[in-house]
């Protein structure tokens, strides 16, 4: 990526900081500090890795696109700003976010809005689900990849694990797993809750390519993923981020983990991701 | 109708082999199981199409979130398990990954009710059609005989949208012939009769059979409703034939609560003065012991039966 190229997705992840934080807000409820740590992974993704399609269904070349799931299905803020700004949906959606009858609920159901593969939510099951449709994908020898983020606190539920040992036991080669690695949960530091160390030895345990990065660094994560679609193994990149990243006071706060800003925060939040 | 109980038959063979003939005509069933192919029979399904069969090993939660998956991409997948498994340990993933998408997944789930037998209570699921029942999207299904279970399974490849279809362990007599035809919406009437009104599913409606034979002896006139289908549940049935005898009893092998019992009481209750007398395993547990000495000792082989309902019609008139 050049440098023009790194500006115009510096760019819009601050659009896509600003859109979350005003959508948490008139929502008067949602994730911040996990959908912030998560925008610049998200934004190269969608911008500049993901072959996708914003036509969706109606794309003719619909079969084509490269799969996402967002298993840290809390990050929906972040997901749907990036889904809006590719042209999935229109952009003023974005306020109806967790409102009666909107298509953006508090997290991502494939039901009802464009973009989404799999209803997400409940922890744990996203990666089953990605290996699910990279298995559908390799018996259709459709050669498009698969991409799910997920949350390092969700390392904790059980059912990641068996995914994980089903991925490398069925060459899921045309998956990458990343790790949003903020150390942060609900309830304190991973270190302190349940301890996930050593999160690279363990994923190279389970026989899966292990690629740690800045999770906001653009260009570390840009070559991440595109080195990932060439593995022979599936992937996982453990992205280092930081919670609530781009907001001073929410960057490494538990508290901002599901709680809505009032109006001062918001305003607070919104210029400082202007003037940076 | 006669039982001819010297001639049962593995309802899960039955299952195994009516897989293996859709796989031919529809190269997008795919089948999940885990480490029970050889008990539930999908086993035949893996030998003939190894590209299509996935056993994910001991790990039922990762097995329903990744046929969720793969019918995200237009997949068919039956995913089975014994009962146990596939309802209470995975019951998240069936209903957030599963259920509310409206995927097309069907849970074949073998071994349900007390029927598993020796392997005692632990694998002895008796809420698994409680479980499935409460959830929205799901079609619940509980075949009696071979052929039934073998026109619910070709009936599900075909019908859109998740489906919990559960088998017996047992080797089942039959009950149906060739010209048998699967209906979701229409219950079956087996059997005329003005005092009580039987409705049943599965294993235990060979019991109900024979037990309306005695009833008759001791001058009790039964009538029979088969309901294989819990969900969506026929209520027109239920309401026009509850009015002719105003005494229902149901019959299951499962839990009073939440499962067949609980359905017809929850339409009746609402629309009709009858009485439901529900007999099934009374809030407990299971225990080990032989198939036939624990459908005695739970009160659900057919002379068991007669008794109850005997009784508990003499003490209503």
């Amino acid at each position: 990526m050049n440098k023009d190229e790194i500006k115009q997705i510096q760019e819009l992840c601050r659009q896509n900081r600003c859109n979350i934080i005003k959508m948490i807000h008139c929502a008067k409820s949602g994730h911040p500090g996990g959908g912030l740590s998560a925008v610049e992974i998200l934004t190269v993704l969608y911008q500049k890795v993901m072959k996708n399609f914003p036509q969706w269904t109606k794309s003719t070349q619909h079969n084509e696109r490269d799969r996402f799931v967002l298993s840290k299905g809390h990050a929906s803020a972040a997901l749907y700003s990036v889904l809006a700004q590719r042209g999935y949906f229109p952009e003023e959606e974005l306020m109806s976010f967790r409102k009666l009858h909107s298509r953006l609920q508090g997290h991502p159901c494939c039901r009802t809005l464009p973009g989404i593969e799999v209803s997400t939510g409940s922890l744990g099951q996203g990666l089953s689900m990605a290996c699910g449709i990279a298995m559908a994908l390799k018996l259709d020898k459709n050669p498009a990849h698969v991409f799910t983020l997920l949350g390092d606190g969700e390392l904790q539920e059980g059912n990641c694990w068996e995914a994980l040992m089903t991925a490398s036991h069925r060459n899921l080669n045309n998956l990458t797993a990343i790790i949003d690695r903020n150390n942060l949960q609900i309830d304190g530091t991973t270190d302190k809750i349940k301890n996930l160390n050593p999160l690279d030895k363990k994923l190279e345990a389970f026989n899966w390519n292990v690629i740690k990065i800045d999770g906001h660094n653009i260009e570390e994560i840009y070559e991440a993923l595109e080195k990932s679609k060439k593995s022979d193994k599936p992937t996982a990149i453990i992205a280092n981020t930081v919670k609530g990243k781009g907001i001073s006071f929410m960057e490494n706060e538990c508290g901002w983990h599901g709680k809505a800003p009032c109006d001062e925060d918001c305003q607070r939040a919104l210029e400082e991701v202007k003037n940076k | 109708m006669k039982i001819d109980r010297t001639k049962t038959k593995s309802i899960r063979n039955a299952y195994g082999k009516t897989l293996v003939e859709l796989g031919k005509i529809n190269k997008d069933i795919v089948v999940l199981d885990a480490d029970l192919a050889c008990s539930t029979q999908t086993i035949m399904f893996g030998k003939e199409f190894p590209e299509r069969f996935f056993d994910m090993g001991i790990a039922e939660q990762d097995m329903m979130a990744t046929a969720a998956g793969l019918a995200s991409q237009r997949k068919i997948p039956f995913a089975s398990t014994f009962a146990m498994f596939a309802t209470g340990r995975t019951y998240d993933q069936v209903r957030n990954s599963i259920c509310y998408p409206q995927f097309n997944v069907k849970i074949v789930a073998t071994h349900g009710g007390i029927t598993v037998g020796e392997d005692g209570a632990s694998h002895q699921a008796l809420e698994d059609v409680a479980l499935m029942r409460n959830l929205p999207n799901m079609t619940v299904i509980v075949p009696a005989d071979c052929k039934e279970c073998e026109e619910v399974i070709k009936y599900a490849a075909v019908h859109k949208g998740p489906m919990y279809i559960r088998i017996a362990r047992t080797n089942v007599p039959d009950i149906f012939g060739e010209d048998y035809k699967f209906e979701l919406n229409k219950a079956k009437i087996l059997r005329e009769g003005k005092d009580v009104t039987i409705v049943t599913n599965g294993e235990t409606l060979a019991e109900v059979i024979e037990c309306a034979e005695l009833l008759e002896k001791s001058g009790i006139e039964a009538q029979i409703i088969h309901m294989p289908v819990v969900k969506p549940l026929d209520s027109d049935t239920i309401l026009s034939e509850a009015k002719k005898t105003n005494f229902v009893v149901t019959v299951e092998n499962h839990s009073i609560i939440g499962g067949l019992g609980s359905a017809i009481c929850e339409v009746l209750s609402e629309n009709s003065p009858a009485l439901v007398y529900r007999i099934g395993i009374n809030d407990e547990f299971g225990q080990s012991g032989e198939q036939r000495e624990l459908m005695e000792f739970y009160g659900l082989t057919a002379e068991r039966l007669a008794q109850k309902i005997e009784r508990k019609f003499r003490d209503i008139k």
